[in-house]
Parts: structure tokens; C-alpha cells; sequence
């Protein structure tokens, strides 16, 4: 036992700059060559920099909304509300969720919210909304920023992305690009 | 648009197993000590790590040796991270100025990781250093380097010939790392890195939003620690919300790329004994056992998840997505549901969605997959929890024909038998033991609930069964972080990750060095489809007995309370 803990040590000790040192800077190396240099990917508008996967929290009207979140869209941390399905407390929250997107949508009959616009996700971060909670919103942003709602419909077609390679995967919309598109077509 | 969800999914299935046979057959030279194009790097590499640590990686062992050299590293290492974790605050490589652990915290991390679960009762964010993420990801190669040694001493073992010589637990266990877990970890990162997983030492972002609010945004060294994670079936995530993150997995081809990483290595484990023994047969009816068990549970929680919630539904709104609570809108239901299944048949335990969210029946899947736990398997030791169970069969089977339970040659006995029961029962009584006493002390356990009812004793079983399959996803909202769950979860872990693996190296080891009765019209034979119905039988015997009562109290109950 003891010849073994004594080479266990040296070994370990082997190990620990291989595989947390030199695996660790090899990435970081093959990293300086990635978009970005490893950084994590970034739009820029207007000259400021976002995180393009990193979700925001848009809950201002004129805007496309992003979900709900558990943490929110405070990327310090991350997370999602980890209610259960049956949990009436959490199925209260949904409804009252619902009815908030009513009121501030009127003319949208129930039946056509889309249940990811009034849960949160899993990361409390995510980026995307899907198409259809895209066009709910429609109607709603054409009145306030006073735009032909068909403008707006085109803006959601043109920044839809596919599945991968057309075949794998849900499409779905990035809500910052979106409203960055929305912005630039009044600016 | 269901349909690219599904496509996407046997997409991520099909990929896996096309590439985990010529894996299999590589894995297999690599412990037969044969040839590999890989050899020109790594010859050099490893003579250094055996020169320096004065090793002769060439001396070979008896099952007993292998198992005290393994459990000597484990010592050095579980003693190694403890200082790490304790003293994180003082160390470099801390740009966020996380503080120190507690000790009650840093035992439960540290067993966690040593022991490739990677239960984590801490957020990556706030809860840890670069220097001690760095440090954890280590343990992810050597704890998965650990359990690919102890599959390959099996491997060894089941050679038909007589003797108490099993190779060498060091070569083994280097080889592992080094060989098999390195390269595709190189591979994934890269994949990662052009996806937009960050690379980073630059700690926190700050940053305006398009709407105008200020955040912080939280970064590191991802790239690196993500995939080991994977390859590895470690699954500690970097960021508090794992693979769900999007900085931890950005898009459906990182989706997909994580999916294959985390299955390759159990995969091609199956096929590498094929290779390894010259017994294809034998690895075709473990692959098909294993393949129905994981369809049966992934294409009900697939299909559940597609339809949503029940009393979401009622209240008239549009479910077509499916259920979407917890969930990340590129991703979808679908590839939610599987993956769900996919980390849990397999020791893995990284979230792309949150289980606590998942639909009743999804949960019980989930719940059934760990409680089974050798669907598949983690990173080694999912073959060596197999085993057990074809011991088991043969056993029977054996019974049931009149026949001498024989397996590979060597005759079973009766203390191969108790071996093999007490292993088969010991992770049904650490999970239903830890349950029933966190149950009886609601101070302990009902306190830290996230939710109300049948689903909140879901969240304490779960948490138990997690730890005893080494799996490390959770029911996120239980209130995981305080001595009591720290400290009872840290020893359900230890117990459920060494027994079994000494247990089968034990009865591979005994029956190793008994004497080989050749092939006869009189063998029970063990590469048929009717030997790989009665292990399923065998396997799904026990797992309903021992736990179908538990089931009962929480998902099936919750399941019954929503119609």
C-alpha cells in the first residue's frame, strides 16, 4: 500500500500538468485561432458588443420578448425554475403569465401563445424564441413603433434559422439579432 | 418541424454507433498492447509518465494488487482536491474572487468527482476558481481513466486460460487517459471552440444590453472542461446550468457533438470486448440487451415530452412545442427527452434541459435508467455492472436447464454468487435506505423542497439514485448544499463507486484462476438472443422489485394525480 501511495503521488502529480496544464493550454492555444479567439461569440451594433448566445432580457413593449427566466437573464448565473409539472403554485404562475401576454397583445386569442413564451428555460439565458412566438408579437410591435405589420413578418422570415443542414434540429429565431434587425429598420 | 427533431435524434444515435466500432477495435489494441497509429505520440509521452513516477507499468498484477493500487491513487487524490477546494480563495487563477469551500461542500465535490459523478451541489459560477475547475477537470480523466482500467482488468480476466496475472493497473490505467480519453477530448474541444464555447482566463464580461440593463456574464476556461466532461461520462458542467448553458453548448451541432462524445466511449466499450476476447457474438447480444433497454425508456420520454403538459394544455394555449418548462428552444422536446435518457442510461448526468421540469413519466424513466445502470454504463464501469448481472443469468439460466452455470469457460460457485448478489443489492438498499431516512426526518428532507406533494419525494429519490448510479444530474430545485444531504450523498457515493468495482473484478479475478473447462455440447451457450432475453428478465426483475414501490410513491403517483 505505502509503495503504492508513494508513486500514486508522483504520478498524480504527472498527471495533473498533463492533463490540467498542458491539455488545458493546447485548447486555449488551438482557441487564439477560433472566431473570436475563444471568446465566445459577439455581435456588434452600434458600436457595443453583445454575446450572441447569451439571452437578454427584453421585456420592453416595443421589442420581441424573450422568455421567461429563472434567473433573469442575470448571466452571472444560470439555471431554470425547476418546478414540477404539477406544482399549483408554478401552473398559477403560468396562468397569471398568460394573462399578463393578453392583456399587452390584445386581438391574440389564447389558443395561438405559444407555451414557451410563458415558461422559462432551462438555463434561464436561452437566446431563441421559435417562430410562432415571434408572430404573436406582430401585431403589438407594428402599433407601437407604427410599422406595416407585414415589414415585421418579413423581418421574422428573413431571420429564421434553419435546422442544421435543413434536416436535424427545430428552427428558431434569435431574439437579439431580431431586434437588432427591428431597430436597424427604423434607424 | 417535429420531424428534423426526430431526424436529429437518430441522427445523433446512428453517428454514435458507426463510429464506436472502429473505436472498438482501437480500444481493444490498446489494452491487448498491439500496434496503433497513436503509438509514435504517446510511446514517448507515457514512458515519461512511468519514468518519473518510477513505475514498471510492465509487472503484472493479481485482481487484488490492481485493486489496492487503485484505491491508493484515490486516496492521494481525494486528499489532493480537499486542499484544493478548501483553499481555492487564497489560490491563483481566481479572477471572479470566489471564496473557499466549506468542508461539508468540499468532501460531497470532491467524492463526487473522484468517484465520475460529478453530483453538484455547487454552481460553477459562484461556487469554484478557474484553479479548481482545472483541478476537477483532472479528476474527470483519472476518474474515467480509472473505470476504463478496471474494465480493461475484466477484459484480461475473461481470456480462456488459467492464471492469477492480470496486467498492469498503471499501464492501464495511463493508456486510458491518455490514448483513449485525450484524443476525443482534443476533438470535441475543437468542435466546441468553432461553435462559440468560450476559452477563456479573462473571468467575468460586463455588459449592456440591447434594452439597456447591465449584467454580468459569467466565462472561462469551457472549451477544455466541457469535453471531458462528455467523453468521460463525468458530466460536472462548468456553468450551473450544464448543458443547457448556452455558452456550454451553444447549437444543435454542439448538441449533437456532446451526445456522441458522452456515448462513444460505453458504446464502443461493448465492441471492444468483442475484439478484445474474439467473441463478437458475445458483444452483438450485449449491444442488443442494452440498445431495447434504453429504446424502452428513451421513446416513451421522447413522446411524453413532444406532447407537453397535460395542465398546460388545459388552460388553452399552444402547446405544439411540447413541454417547454426548463427547456432550451434550440434544442427542442424531442432531443430534450432523449438526451434525458441518454445521460442517465449512461453514467453521464449532464442536463441539456432540466429533469425536475420533465413530465412524470419522463422522470420515472430517468429515475429507471440509473436504477438499472447498466444500460450502456458509464465509462467502464457500466461493462463491469453488466457482468454482474450475466453472473446472475448464467446462474439461473444455468438452474433452469440443469446445467453447470459456466461462463466462458470458467464454472460459477458459490462465492462468485454472493459476490454477485450482495453487488446487485447494494444499490438498490443505498438509494431506498438514504430516501426512507431523509423521508422519516422532514427537517432533513421535506425542508428542502422545491416542490409540493409526490414530486418533492421524486426530488429525494432522485438525489439518492443519482449518487448511487455515480450519475450527477439532479432534480435541480432540492436545496442540495447542507451537511445532511452533503455528507449522506458523499458516503452513498463512495460505497456505490468502489464495491462495484471491486465486487466483478473480485469474481473475474477468482474465476481467472480457475481451471478451464472447454467448449462442449453440454455448455450453456451465452452469445444467443435467448441468454440476452434472460439477462433482460434477470435485469428487469430486480429493478422492479427493489423499486417499484418508491416509483409508486412519486412519478406514478404524480403521473396518476395529473389525469
Amino acid at each position: 500500500m505505502k509503495n503504492h501511495i508513494l508513486s500514486g503521488i508522483k504520478l498524480t502529480l504527472v498527471c495533473i500538468v498533463f492533463f490540467a496544464g498542458v491539455y488545458t493550454l493546447f485548447i486555449w492555444g488551438i482557441a487564439q485561432l477560433a472566431p473570436n479567439n475563444g471568446k465566445g461569440e459577439i455581435v456588434t451594433y452600434k458600436g457595443k458588443t453583445y454575446y450572441s448566445n447569451i439571452g437578454q432580457a427584453f421585456t420592453a413593449p416595443k421589442y420581441f420578448n424573450s422568455r421567461p427566466s429563472a434567473v433573469n437573464y442575470n448571466s452571472a448565473g444560470s439555471g431554470g425554475s425547476n418546478k414540477g409539472p404539477s406544482n399549483p403554485e408554478y401552473l398559477a404562475e403560468v396562468q397569471k403569465r398568460i394573462d399578463t401576454f393578453l392583456i399587452q397583445n390584445p386581438g391574440i386569442s389564447k389558443s395561438a401563445v405559444p407555451a414557451e413564451l410563458v415558461t422559462a428555460s432551462g438555463s434561464g439565458l436561452d437566446p431563441d424564441i421559435s417562430v410562432q412566438a415571434a408572430k404573436v408579437q406582430v401585431n403589438r410591435i407594428a402599433k407601437i413603433r407604427a410599422i406595416e405589420p407585414q415589414k415585421l413578418y418579413q423581418l421574422i422570415i428573413e431571420n429564421t434559422q434553419q435546422p442544421v443542414l435543413g434536416l436535424f434540429g427545430p428552427e428558431k429565431i434569435n431574439v437579439l439579432q431580431l431586434n437588432i434587425a427591428l431597430d436597424k429598420l427604423q434607424s | 418541424m417535429m420531424n428534423t427533431e426526430i431526424i436529429g435524434i437518430i441522427a445523433m444515435f446512428a453517428i454514435t454507433l458507426v463510429a464506436a466500432l472502429p473505436l472498438g477495435k482501437y480500444i481493444a489494441k490498446v489494452y491487448s498492447g498491439q500496434r496503433t497509429f497513436l503509438d509514435p505520440v504517446f510511446n514517448p509521452i507515457e514512458k515519461l509518465f512511468f519514468k518519473s513516477s518510477g513505475i514498471d507499468a510492465t509487472k503484472e498484477m493479481n485482481w487484488k494488487q490492481h485493486m489496492i493500487a487503485l484505491l491508493a491513487i484515490n486516496v492521494v487524490w481525494f486528499v489532493l482536491g480537499m486542499a484544493v477546494l478548501l483553499c481555492q480563495g487564497w489560490l491563483p487563477l481566481n479572477p471572479d474572487q470566489n471564496p473557499n469551500m466549506t468542508p461539508d461542500l468540499a468532501f460531497n465535490t470532491i467524492i463526487s468527482f473522484l468517484v465520475n459523478c460529478n453530483l453538484q451541489h455547487y454552481s460553477g459560477e459562484t461556487g469554484v476558481s478557474y484553479l479548481s475547475q482545472l483541478f476537477l477537470m483532472f479528476l474527470q480523466f483519472v476518474s474515467a481513466g480509472i473505470g476504463l482500467a478496471a474494465a480493461a482488468v475484466l477484459f484480461n480476466a475473461l481470456k480462456e486460460r488459467t492464471t492469477e496475472k492480470l496486467g498492469n493497473f498503471y499501464n492501464y490505467f495511463i493508456k486510458s487517459c491518455t490514448r483513449i480519453l485525450l484524443p476525443i477530448s482534443v476533438i470535441t474541444a475543437v468542435i466546441l471552440l468553432w461553435n462559440g464555447t468560450p476559452m477563456t482566463f479573462n473571468g467575468k464580461d460586463t455588459m449592456t444590453t440591447l434594452q439597456g440593463d447591465t449584467v454580468q456574464v459569467s466565462t472561462g476556461p469551457a472549451a477544455a472542461f466541457v469535453a471531458i466532461k462528455h467523453v468521460g461520462t463525468n458530466g460536472g458542467g462548468f456553468f450551473g446550468a450544464n448543458s443547457a448553458h448556452p455558452f456550454e453548448n451553444p447549437n444543435y451541432v454542439t448538441n449533437m457533438t456532446e451526445m456522441v462524445a458522452q456515448m462513444i466511449i460505453p458504446f464502443a466499450m461493448i465492441f471492444a470486448l468483442g475484439f478484445y476476447l474474439n467473441r463478437h457474438k458475445l458483444s452483438w447480444m450485449i449491444f442488443s440487451v442494452m440498445t431495447i433497454g434504453f429504446l424502452a425508456l428513451a421513446v416513451p420520454t421522447i413522446v411524453t415530452e413532444i406532447n407537453g403538459n397535460p395542465a398546460i394544455a388545459e388552460m388553452g394555449i399552444n402547446t405544439t412545442q411540447g413541454a417547454t418548462e426548463g427547456k432550451e428552444t434550440r434544442f427542442g422536446a424531442a432531443a430534450s427527452g432523449y438526451w434525458s435518457i441518454a445521460t442517465t442510461v449512461i453514467s453521464t448526468g449532464s442536463v441539456n434541459s432540466m429533469h425536475d421540469s420533465a413530465m412524470p413519466l419522463s422522470g420515472m424513466n430517468q429515475l429507471l435508467a440509473m436504477m438499472v445502470n447498466c444500460f450502456y454504463g458509464g465509462c467502464g464501469v457500466g461493462i463491469l455492472n453488466f457482468y454482474i448481472f450475466i453472473i446472475l443469468a448464467v446462474f439461473i439460466s444455468g438452474l433452469m436447464v440443469g446445467r453447470t452455470p459456466e461462463f466462458l469457460g470458467k464454472k460459477i460457485e458459490a462465492r462468485e454468487m454472493k459476490i454477485s448478489m450482495i453487488i446487485a443489492l447494494l444499490h438498490p438498499f443505498l438509494i431506498l435506505v438514504g430516501t426512507a431516512l431523509s423521508t422519516a426526518f422532514p427537517e432533513q428532507g421535506a425542508s428542502t423542497l422545491n416542490n409540493p406533494g409526490f414530486h418533492g419525494f421524486s426530488e429525494i429519490l432522485y438525489e439518492y439514485t443519482s449518487s448511487a448510479a455515480n450519475n450527477g444530474s439532479g432534480f435541480e430545485g432540492l436545496g442540495d448544499n447542507n451537511p445532511w444531504w452533503n455528507i449522506t450523498t458523499g458516503i452513498v457515493l463512495l460505497l456505490s463507486r468502489f464495491l462495484p468495482i471491486i465486487g466483478p473484478i473480485a469474481i473475474a479475478g477468482i474465476l481467472a484462476a480457475k481451471k478451464h473447462i472447454p467448449e462442449s455440447a453440454g455448455t450453456l451457450k451465452t452469445d444467443t438472443a435467448t441468454f440476452g432475453l434472460m439477462t433482460f428478465a434477470v435485469i428487469a426483475i430486480i429493478a422492479a422489485l427493489s423499486f417499484f414501490p418508491a416509483l409508486t410513491l412519486g412519478p406514478i403517483a404524480e403521473y396518476f394525480s395529473m389525469k
